[in-house]
């Protein structure tokens, strides 16, 4: 069977691969929109914490014997942890100065993670197997769907809708985007706004481990996994535009599709179509899709 | 958005006689010590090392236009670099030009470059204006690496030194130094001159208060344009020689850790200051070729780097002691 001349086993194996992308740039580039709507700063460790996501697991694995099950849960808060006390320590004194600042210095941390995790464990990457509860697949008749990759899409919906709804919808939600309003006055009604912003950016933290832990079993885990990744992740942000949550989130999911979808029609262009699609955006839109005017 | 060194503030009444008397003595002296120790340097270290420096040094005086000057932080100045190395490698090695030639070509490919991805960046501001730039510049990365003529992840190797003007022989790393100090110190006085024009005092007034340009009546974007495409040219000016002086183009050029790099060269050095980028390529550069042998511990200590120097001292080596002289450097 075709479908304009593809066949349809290769049309729905990419959109399958790129929903799995999609999931990953979704959950990525809104773990970046909360650590910006309340710091103001782009996280450039936040591919580096994805890659510690991913190692963290591998870790508990290989010598604690810890299995995916925990480590799905101990992996961001580990990472999490981490992200609190960068915080704490470095970022905290920038936030009175321009927010390149805090560009700057994310980016020197991811260098250093990194850096640190390249001497250790080189770059030809590290395997580690799908968890037994969910390796096979199932056959679907016109595709083969294995049951992890359907389990990384489902985790990240749920992911993603459950940070959209704490945020959008409930009182430590509002609390926050207060915050990002006008931090002084939230502050005046006895909220301790710095324990905020430090809770925010370990959970954005977290969110990239999560998505690190999640990877672990499809791609190989090494230490530029996240290097890469965080530039498409950036230019999803930008398509998205960084005012809205469920920007973030639908960018992901739907670049992440177009990206397969290319890679059947042209695959030299899958590389690329993501800046592309910036590009344009630029022209049309140039504070993106979901954004607010600038 | 404002990147304001101190110095700015501080030595205002500095600048003020800076201006009406055309370039200080100061700077003046300080160029003719530099030219003399780029003359006797060859003498001193390995030519092509000292090459190597003159070009990035060249790399992070034109990134330091955009961002110390300009204030804008572009988190994809390899794409330049890299694309002009690439080009002038391609020129002296499948057309045969000669050198001079080679060299601008890839300049001019920098600068058109530059015009596309200027044009298209300058619509978002402030960190939006560094990620889109770093978005583009990873599309001229996987240009780099899919193209037929770029080599994939060979790159473009042993490229040929032909002859300058088609009669000096450069074969000899001497001679090449020669034509290397006179396109790199040219290039960072020629910024210089840009930075302490009418041009560059407008730039100035940009970057500390935009809305106020907008209201004397400048064309912002176009003047912010101006300036990235300048950027952009010299930046390619340096990568294109640097192809010349290593005889290889490769991804490494245009990777964007190397965009990375010199953002961390102007920030060492001292961002917004004359001769900053200067100090700190030379700085990163040695420290690169000297701790080669332990692999990735280098990006370790760049990280490092990169963190005390946000954290700590902001105006970098040459604003520290721009402060305790009270000139500008």
């Amino acid at each position: 069977m075709d479908i304009f001349g593809i066949p349809v086993q290769v049309l729905f194996g990419q959109l399958l691969i790129g929903l799995i992308n999609g999931s990953f740039y979704a959950v990525l580039s809104l773990g970046l929109a909360v650590i910006f709507g309340l710091l103001n700063i782009i996280n450039f460790t936040h591919g580096a914490q994805y890659m510690m996501g991913a190692f963290v697991a591998w870790m508990m694995l290989n010598y604690l014997g810890v299995n995916y099950w925990f480590a799905l849960v101990l992996a961001p808060l580990v990472v999490g942890a981490f992200g609190m006390l960068a915080e704490r320590l470095m970022l905290a004194r920038l936030y009175k100065l321009d927010h390149l600042y805090g560009l700057l210095l994310t980016f020197g941390l991811a260098l250093i993670i990194q850096g640190l995790f390249r001497n250790y464990y080189g770059i030809s990457g590290l395997p580690y197997t799908i968890p037994p509860a969910l390796s096979g697949g199932q056959n679907l008749g016109f595709m083969f769907l294995p049951n992890y990759r359907a389990w990384v899409i489902v985790v990240s919906v749920v992911v993603c809708f459950g940070t959209w709804f704490m945020i959008e919808k409930t009182k430590l939600g509002a609390y926050l985007r207060a915050a990002t309003e006008n931090p002084e006055l939230v502050g005046a009604f006895g909220i301790n706004v710095p324990r905020m912003v430090t809770l925010t950016y370990g959970f954005g933290a977290a969110l990239a481990g999560l998505a690190g832990v999640l990877a672990a079993p499809i791609y190989s885990v090494n230490p530029n996994m996240g290097a890469d990744l965080i530039i498409l992740v950036f230019a999803v942000v930008v398509i998205g535009g960084m005012g809205s949550i469920i920007g973030a989130i639908l960018t992901g999911f739907g670049l992440g599709i177009i990206e397969g979808l290319t890679r059947v029609v042209y695959p030299e262009g899958s590389s690329v179509v993501i800046f592309v699609i910036m590009a344009i955006v630029l022209l049309v839109k140039p504070e993106g899709l979901f954004g607010r005017q600038a | 958005m404002t990147m304001t060194t101190d110095n700015d503030t501080g030595a205002t009444p500095v600048t003020t006689t800076a201006q009406r008397t055309g370039t200080p003595r100061h700077h003046l002296i300080l160029f003719t010590l530099l030219l003399a120790l780029l003359v006797v340097l060859p003498w001193l270290v390995y030519p092509v090392f000292a090459m190597k420096v003159m070009c990035f040094a060249l790399f992070a005086c034109a990134f330091n236009l955009l961002l110390g000057f300009g204030g804008l932080l572009s988190f994809g100045h390899a794409a330049f670099f890299g694309s002009a190395s690439y080009v002038a490698a391609h020129a002296a090695k499948v057309w045969g030009l000669t050198p001079e030639l080679s060299i601008l070509s890839g300049t001019a490919v920098a600068a058109a470059l530059g015009l596309l991805i200027g044009a298209l960046s300058i619509r978002r501001q402030g960190i939006y204006f560094a990620m889109v730039t770093l978005a583009f510049a990873q599309m001229v990365y996987f240009f780099a690496l899919q193209a037929e003529f770029t080599g994939g992840e060979d790159g473009i190797q042993s490229v040929p030194r032909n002859a300058l003007f088609g009669i000096f022989s450069l074969a000899d790393n001497m001679a090449l130094y020669w034509l290397v100090l006179v396109i790199t110190f040219g290039g960072i006085l020629f910024l210089y001159r840009v930075t302490h024009s009418p041009f560059g005092h407008v730039l100035k007034a940009i970057r500390q208060n935009e809305a106020r340009a907008v209201s004397l009546g400048y064309n912002v974007n176009r003047y912010k344009l101006t300036v990235f495409v300048i950027s952009a040219t010299f930046a390619g000016l340096a990568g294109a020689t640097k192809s010349q002086v290593f005889q290889l183009a490769s991804l490494t050029d245009v990777h964007w850790s190397m965009s990375g790099e010199v953002v961390l060269m102007t920030l060492l050095g001292g961002m917004g200051t004359i001769f900053g980028p200067i100090v700190g390529a030379a700085i990163i550069v040695t420290m690169q070729n000297y701790l080669a042998g332990f692999g990735a511990w280098v990006t370790v200590i760049q990280g490092v780097i990169f963190v005390i120097g946000v954290l700590l001292f902001r105006e970098g080596i040459v604003g520290i002691l721009a402060k305790w002289f009270k000139k500008p450097l």
